[in-house]
């Protein structure tokens, strides 16, 4: 194309609308997520506490190794006092001390670490997979497909989940396996119950239409249109959905439902700290602490991304931005004990 | 209403024939059992034909059926009953599967620039779809044809990584003709366009669905409501009302001599650019509002709007008949082959056809008439 | 009359889900070799004579369908068998157990809901105030926390220093009202707030987006452009409408609570059937469980119908369908 056609195009354009000249690559919806996201300080340090715990759960053994003290293994004679009840924090080269048979609680607490993430990990993907494919389907094929997936969501979501929990407990051993079925089967509907509703409101757009028109078929319609227009609603509740399964599984292994000692699990921790929460309080102190640090980091990590999707934040940051520029500048007028500086170029 | 219904050979002029098509939606009502309690008759026997090469100009109001019509030829919504025959070939009732080849012969261009596009995915993607979901293309070679495409509706193919957000109006517009053109279609059905877009970015929109239409044979379904934009692209128009044609024939015997009187009435609120003509032209203004398409009014639908209105309107349904006054174009065979079949009478053949008992003559002023209604 | 159509419709659809979670949980149970099931439920120290002694007595050898039947059968007399640990029958163990659960959760319910709405509707009266910031950060701590970390650390940090300085009204355990409507004050006071905790951070939370929403409409500025006062047009037209999501929100609720009325009572050693029903857990103890499974459903689908009413009540357009 001639310099005289792109320069007629350009003018087209510019006749046409406001299409501004930037760069050639657009700006997605997750670039300007990401860039909101940054500039929000307590989101960042949420996601920054998650990461750290996240390595720490991934060296668990090598804190093992430092300390010298197996996640199992029971140290009658360093781990408890005289009573007979578990030392604290600090003793005997027990960072955090003791649990109620001389177990190294760090490293207990480390390992029970792994478990919560994983599960809390694990059981979210397999819930937002099988949410989206059932909201999906339940959503764009409405009828008699949307009433019984629809009515099966709403039952699931309203489901006590400690009667099923109690009911498997008793016909199957609690295991790993079990908590994570159970888990995924009571957060799927949340997932699945909001992209129904997206669905339900997307598929009445026009271009939803053309893409019928176009001879597309209804897995294609919904992967490819649909889907990317659910991703952001999904994203918040799926990191909202970690933390519920954390606390799930804490939940469960107190209640001697979940993962059974003596692998350490947060929850069953604490059910055994319940008993000694007099004579040795950081066995109580210490995994809440950790328990709650972990579910507290994912859910203000979730608000934030939530807040960070929506485009009317952006006037708040702005605002932010004004309000922390203003400050600076006053404070550099006030330091150099004048009025706001006049750059010398204006004066020639 | 009768009609030559005789199915077409795939060399006529006639590419796209609807026959008798009937649109209905059932009004369901709640209570313990949903069940239909009356129907939208939003399409009621409707036949009309697409010359190849040609635009076929709709023009209704709101309610008149039109987008309902241009579905049901895009095959976005089964018909009631009816056919559509396109290219010869009976493709009314035919399976998802086996529309698919149908699918790439006619595409669709919609109103509103801004929310037929997906809004998440990247125009050279949308563009593309054409060639990703019959695979005709692929990778490199898709690419090129997308950027061809965007070149060819003046857009800058430089841009094909961004997303319609950053486009105006105009130019959406254009991403939604590129996607329409990929695959050479042989009919393209435009929705209304150029109704949501400003005044001096609808002639650059005409402009290049005209071009188009030169440079690759395109034929079109032209759906409007502003009667001056039907004008300026149609060869022939149809004008609806309530489920039914009530005029059709060549554009400019219809503007010139329009014959219904709710034609009349259209013509007469459309602006005029010219004071003089603005000056001298008749206002008639239609009392009443559009009856519900649930109910519509027996006989003649536009009767109890019409100033012209008889008691015979009121009960016996008009037919659509050609105005005799009007000789056919030299060399367009009369009725061919099975003579005595009116077989032009069909909207969006050459004749000029209207459905009223008492069409208006030329010279006669509908405000100057009694009867209903106010003087304009 | 509609609203008794409605009433009813919705008993007859409870009555099938009681009945569809009874015949769950029983084919759950009782669907397996016998072998299994009479080793469940004669324990797992039984000798063959036990075990077989509990199969011709509970007719586990019979056609599954007949057990069903005699199972139904006893269920609608209010029959649930016989508790294996301690020789009771089933539904008496219940009933005895049930006076803790019903004082916790209507004493926690009330707690929640009182706190929950009046925290939100202030915090969405003032919003971004610092009334409003600090309920958002405890509503926040609020929502991270289980249940049963909260109620442990009330213990650790309430109960027992306060106990240990011979303060011995706040007490764990159950104490009827019976026996002294203070002392009764006194064992549930902890467990009301325990349970209350995490449901009235999530019903603040729920509220304050409900009414920020509602007072955002066009029809409360009209309120009060017509010089209504801003007490009027906060209770008469801007709650109520805030109200009925978060209604519809506590039917679905009912099974979160359900958990944590499970857990506030292990925590407390409160004895209620859901205490009792996790130790049945331990002890396998079988008719139990199904005793409070079907308890449990009974419970819910009660909930969803007094909130189903109070929704109806609230929001005009439901009575009409």
């Amino acid at each position: 194309m001639s310099i005289l056609e792109s320069s007629a195009l350009d003018a087209q354009q510019a006749a046409d609308g406001q299409a501004a000249t930037r760069p050639v690559e657009g700006h997605s919806q997750w670039q300007l997520t990401w860039r909101r996201l940054r500039s929000d300080r307590v989101s960042m340090i949420a996601l920054g506490v998650i990461i750290i715990m996240v390595i720490l759960a991934i060296i668990a053994p090598a804190f093992a190794a430092i300390t010298g003290h197996g996640v199992n293994t029971a140290y009658p004679i360093q781990g408890e006092n005289d009573a007979g009840n578990p030392v604290g924090p600090g003793v005997n080269g027990f960072w955090l001390g003791t649990d109620s048979t001389g177990r190294d609680l760090f490293v207990r607490i480390l390992y029970g670490a792994r478990i919560s993430l994983f599960v809390g990990v694990v059981t979210t993907l397999i819930a937002t997979v099988v949410g989206v494919a059932v909201g999906l389907m339940a959503g764009y094929f409405g009828g008699i497909i949307d009433t019984i997936l629809g009515r099966f969501t709403d039952a699931v979501l309203a489901f006590p989940y400690v009667i099923l929990a109690l009911a498997l407990a008793v016909v199957f051993r609690p295991s790993l396996t079990i908590i994570l079925a159970v888990i995924a089967f009571f957060s799927w509907a949340a997932i699945a119950r909001i992209v129904r509703g997206q669905t339900l409101a997307i598929k009445e757009k026009e271009y939803i239409e053309a893409a019928r028109s176009l001879g597309a078929g209804p897995f294609r319609i919904m992967f490819v249109d649909i889907l990317p227009n659910l991703l952001a609603p999904v994203l918040v509740v799926g990191t909202l959905l970690i933390p519920n399964a954390v606390v799930f599984e804490a939940t469960l292994s107190y209640l001697g439902l979940g993962i059974q000692p003596p692998t350490p699990s947060w929850g069953n921790m604490l059910a055994d700290a319940s008993n000694f929460y007099q004579v040795a309080w950081w066995y109580l102190a210490f995994p809440a602490l950790f328990l709650l640090i972990t579910t507290l980091a994912f859910n203000l990590l979730g608000d934030g991304i939530r807040d960070a999707m929506d485009p009317r934040t952006e006037r708040l940051i702005a605002a932010r931005r004004m309000r922390q520029r203003r400050a600076r500048d006053r404070k550099r007028a006030a330091d150099a004990g004048q009025g706001p500086a006049i750059p010398d170029t204006v004066n020639g | 209403m009768a009609s030559a219904t005789r199915e077409s050979k795939p060399d006529d002029d006639v590419l796209v024939r609807v026959e008798n098509v009937v649109k209905h939606f059932p009004v369901k009502a709640g209570g313990f059992v949903r069940h239909t309690v009356g129907q939208v008759h939003a399409v009621d026997d409707v036949s009309l034909v697409i010359e190849r090469g040609k635009t076929l100009g709709l023009v209704g109001e709101t309610g008149s059926g039109k987008s309902t019509l241009a579905r049901c030829v895009a095959g976005l919504l089964p018909v009631t009953s009816g056919r559509v025959i396109f290219n010869g070939t009976n493709i009314t009732r035919l399976s998802r599967a086996a529309m698919r080849p149908y699918r790439r012969e006619v595409q669709m261009i919609f109103q509103d620039p801004y929310s037929s596009l997906n809004p998440r995915r990247r125009v050279g993607a949308i563009i593309g779809d054409p060639f990703a979901i019959h695979k005709t293309a692929t990778g490199a070679e898709r690419k090129r044809q997308v950027q061809e495409l965007m070149e060819r509706v003046g857009l800058n193919p430089e841009h094909f990584n961004r997303f319609p957000a950053e486009f105006s109006g105009g130019q959406r517009q254009r991403i939604g003709v590129a996607r329409a053109l990929a695959l050479r279609p042989k009919l393209i059905i435009c929705d209304e366009p150029v109704s949501a877009l400003d005044v001096s970015i609808q002639a650059q929109v005409l402009n290049l669905l005209s071009d188009l239409q030169h440079e690759y044979g395109l034929s079109y379904l032209f759906i409007a409501h502003d009667l001056e934009v039907v004008r300026h692209v149609s060869d022939k128009v149809a004008v609806m009302y309530l489920g039914r044609i009530g005029e059709a024939g060549p554009a400019e015997e219809l503007y010139d001599k329009p014959r219904h009187p709710y034609t009349v009435a259209l013509l007469s609120a459309a602006p005029a650019a010219d004071p003089d003509t603005a000056a001298a032209r008749q206002r008639v203004i239609l009392v009443g509002d559009v009856p519900s398409p649930i109910d519509p009014p027996a006989g003649c639908r536009f009767h109890p709007r019409c100033p012209k209105a008889q008691e015979i309107c009121g009960k016996v349904e008009p037919p659509l008949v050609r105005d005799d006054s009007v000789p056919p174009p030299a060399g367009d065979g009369e009725p061919g082959p099975d003579a005595g079949q009116p077989a032009a009478d069909v909207p969006g053949g050459w004749a000029h056809v209207t459905a009223c008992h008492f069409p208006v003559v030329p010279g006669e002023s509908l405000a100057a008439v009694g009867a209903k209604g106010e003087l304009a | 009359m509609a609203i008794f159509g409605y009433i009813v419709r919705r008993i007859l659809t409870g009555i099938v889900v009681i009945w569809l979670v009874s015949t769950a949980a029983f084919f759950l149970f009782f669907a397996r070799p016998v072998a299994t099931v009479a080793r469940e439920l004669a324990g797992h120290a039984a000798t063959p004579q036990v075990i077989n002694e509990v199969i011709n007595n509970l007719g586990l050898n019979q056609p599954i369908m007949t057990q069903y039947w005699h199972f139904l059968d006893g269920l609608v007399h209010g029959n649930l068998g016989y508790s294996y640990f301690t020789q009771e029958p089933v539904d008496t163990m219940l009933k005895q157990d049930l006076p803790p659960t019903v004082s916790l959760v209507i004493g926690g319910m009330i707690l929640w809901l009182i706190v929950g709405f009046t925290a939100g509707i202030i915090s969405a009266t003032r919003a971004r105030s610092l009334f409003d910031r600090t309920t958002n950060v405890l509503v926040l701590i609020g929502l991270s926390m289980p249940v049963f970390v909260i109620g442990e650390l009330l213990i650790w940090l309430v109960f027992q220093p306060l106990y240990s300085h011979g303060f011995t009204w706040i007490n764990t355990g159950y104490s009827g009202i019976s026996s002294g409507v203070g002392s009764f004050f006194g064992h549930m006071l902890l467990p009301w707030i325990t349970l209350a905790a995490v449901q009235a951070a999530i019903y603040t939370r729920l509220s304050r987006g409900q009414l920020l929403e509602v007072l955002g409409e066009d029809y409360i500025r009209t309120a009060r452009a017509k010089g209504l006062p801003e007490r009027r047009v906060l209770f008469r037209h801007a709650v109520r409408a805030a109200l009925t999501p978060v209604v519809s929100q506590l039917g679905v609720d009912v099974g979160q609570l359900l958990g944590g009325v499970v857990v506030v009572e292990v925590v407390f050693g409160l004895g209620g059937i859901g205490q009792v029903s996790v130790q049945a857990v331990y002890q396998d103890n079988l008719p139990v469980i199904i005793g409070f499974v079907i308890i449990a459903a009974v419970f819910v689908v009660v909930a969803n119908i007094i909130v189903d009413l109070v929704y109806a009540a609230l929001d005009p357009r439901v009575r009409i369908t």
